[in-house]
């Protein structure tokens, strides 16, 4: 299956010039951008881990594509994405999220199922890849 | 008509017995300073044949306020300067003979905080049905920082529906489930699971989906549960459903409400047929247990979509958002429901703003100033699809939820397909947004683009690329020379 979190995520993997118009654009709108990756890609797992903090006051997309360069490298078959922060009064939260990497096979979550009185269930989902080695090792390499 | 007949005359003669100009009793003052507190607002007004028009506006500032058809002693216990509502502008409507816009301001004291239901007792309770006019509308209100800070508003609002989520820069997706009316329970999951999983965030319960033999409400809620929990195990997305807790009473309400809650749910949905004491009670309950609520504006078209008669939209809308919703059905303009753009534009800044501005051709008469209470999400919903996707985003922006019912449960290769067109298309023209392309223009070459690598895409454009409803709108602007089209 395909994760499809984030914005972009039904379209076909974007490449690094698109990836770099998006970010123009988020500076453009003064947004601060982040990188971020896990392994553990639950679509409640709202805390991945920063790559570095947001970059404020940068001129160009070319300072993300390098760390977003540089953070692939070290994490290949890790998720990661790229956040845009909006500090202004009213939203102050992330604006745009886009995934732009992804291990090269997603096993997904299965649905376990709790019973409970009068027919009800308690739903919780539960990811293949966490559920069988240790965070770092959880996509094939 | 004498000019004296307009202006308030001395105590002495005020509270002799027997009837009086509205005018006469004080409720015009063309002279009255509008104080930062007081709450305005603008009515359309069409005087009968030989009203005069001052006097008229004065009656419905009477009538909205302390009047009565007769002068009653009574006043002078009273501090009855203040509680009296002034009419203190009257403009002529541009291009409509007949009819005039009258401006009343009321003092913050006569209304009681937090409850729109004592708000719209006094500011519609009569006025409407008085004789003197043939017709009457309330176009637009300022409601004072003062006032709306006795409202806690949303419960959610847009930022932390996206944070919880787990989605941003984009419009949310969602579908109406169709038919209306019939499904069983287990049927009626199964197209909340095939839309969910094609591509959509949400999917939601009509607006008289209540609780009828066909299905039960718990048998929806369970199966409808078991689908966003399929769908969201299967993307890896957060999923939602508008679970309709709307029913006969309260009571029945909140045990829906506290049963979705239990069962998972993210969200439930209400009617606004329902009544404002019943939406500021779900409401604060919403608030009370992280759940967001969804408003169906069922009913409104009754008196909405008349502009000489009945309550502007815009109005509403400032209401709900006082009263606490986190979803407003808006209009889409270019689908099958009324919406002239500029005017749905306008409603939607009122879901949305920090501060609305004053916009004539968009309808707000008024700086509005929402005092830090949190976003409305509008919902665009009513024959919309695919192929209208760059004039949504254009119209819109992103702080909307777009819902296709039809244009994703109708589609030729099945309800993931259309789903998956919709969300297809919807990502190609945010990013094409983004890069800096001009979608109003180049929105056709751009979904056709992104056909290229999505067929049920292609299979909606070929299907329903050429649907439009083009219609003259009803409610339109009057400060605009010709009706505005998407």
């Amino acid at each position: 299956m395909r994760i499809t979190q984030g914005a972009f995520s039904f379209l076909p993997d974007l490449t690094d010039t698109q990836i770099a118009a998006q970010i123009d654009y988020c500076l453009r709108n003064q947004w601060a951008v982040a990188i971020e990756f896990t392994d553990d890609p639950h679509p409640r797992n709202t805390y991945w881990s920063m790559w570095g903090h947001p970059m404020f006051d940068l001129q160009d997309a070319a300072g993300v594509i390098s760390e977003l360069n540089a953070c692939r490298q070290s994490y290949p078959q890790h998720y990661i994405r790229v956040n845009a922060f909006d500090a202004t009064a009213g939203w102050e939260s992330v604006r745009l999220s886009f995934i732009v990497n992804r291990p090269s096979d997603e096993p997904g979550f299965r649905v376990v199922r709790r019973e409970g009185i009068g027919r009800t269930l308690h739903y919780t989902l539960e990811s293949y890849a966490v559920g069988r080695r240790p965070e770092g090792e959880r996509y094939a390499t | 008509m004498g000019a004296n007949e307009h202006v308030a005359i001395d105590a002495k003669k005020r509270y002799q017995a027997g009837v009086l100009k509205y005018a006469q009793m004080g409720y015009w003052d063309p002279g009255y300073e509008v104080k930062d507190t007081d709450v305005l607002a603008v009515f359309r007004i069409t005087p009968q044949d030989g009203v005069d028009p001052i006097e008229a506006a004065a009656a419905v500032a009477g009538e909205s306020s302390t009047a009565t058809w007769t002068v009653v002693w009574t006043d002078r216990l009273t501090a009855s300067d203040k509680y009296r509502a002034k009419a203190y502008r009257i403009d002529p409507v541009p291009g409509q003979e007949g009819q005039y816009f009258c401006w009343v301001a009321y003092d913050l004291d006569l209304f009681e905080e937090g409850s729109i239901a004592n708000l719209t007792a006094s500011i519609i309770g009569n006025v409407f049905s008085f004789k003197p006019l043939k017709a009457a509308r309330l176009e637009d209100m300022r409601l004072p920082v003062a006032y709306v800070k006795t409202f806690r508003g949303p419960p959610t609002g847009i930022v932390v529906e996206r944070e919880r989520l787990d989605k941003f820069g984009r419009p949310l997706l969602g579908a109406t489930m169709k038919p209306k009316l019939g499904l069983s329970g287990k049927n009626y999951g199964r197209v909340v699971y095939e839309a969910l999983t094609g591509g959509l965030d949400f999917t939601k319960d009509d607006e008289n989906i209540n609780s009828q033999n066909f299905m039960h409400w718990r048998d929806r809620f369970l199966y409808c549960m078991e689908g966003v929990n399929q769908a969201a195990a299967q993307t890896g997305e957060i999923k939602g459903h508008y679970l309709n807790i709307t029913a006969g009473t309260m009571e029945e309400m909140y045990k829906r409400a506290e049963f979705a809650r239990d069962l998972g749910s993210c969200i439930v949905m209400v009617d606004l047929i329902v009544g404002w004491t019943a939406i500021q009670s779900l409401s604060h309950w919403c608030r009370e247990n992280d759940m967001m609520l969804h408003m169906h504006r069922a009913g409104h078209g009754t008196y909405t979509r008349q502009k000489n008669h009945g309550v502007s939209f815009r109005v509403i809308a400032k209401w709900l958002r006082m009263a606490g919703v986190d979803h407003l059905h808006a209009g889409t303009a270019v689908g099958k429901l009324e919406g002239d753009p500029m005017t749905v534009q306008g409603f939607y800044n009122v879901c949305r703003d920090t501060v609305t501005k004053q916009d004539l051709p968009r309808g707000l008469f008024f700086d509005q100033d929402w005092a830090g209470i949190k976003r409305v999400m509008p919902v665009a919903s009513g024959g919309i699809h695919a192929g209208q996707m760059h004039q949504l985003l254009d119209l819109f922006g992103d702080e909307v939820v777009l819902q296709f019912g039809g244009g994703t449960i109708g589609h030729p290769m099945g309800i993931q397909a259309g789903a998956q067109a919709n969300r297809v298309a919807l990502e190609a023209m945010v990013l094409a947004r983004n890069e800096g392309r001009d979608i109003a223009n180049e929105g056709p070459d751009i979904l056709k683009a992104a056909a290229e690598h999505c067929r049920p895409l292609r299979a909606a454009l070929d299907t329903w690329g050429d649907v439009t409803f083009d219609y003259t709108s009803t409610d339109t602007s009057d400060f605009v020379a010709t009706p505005t089209a998407a």
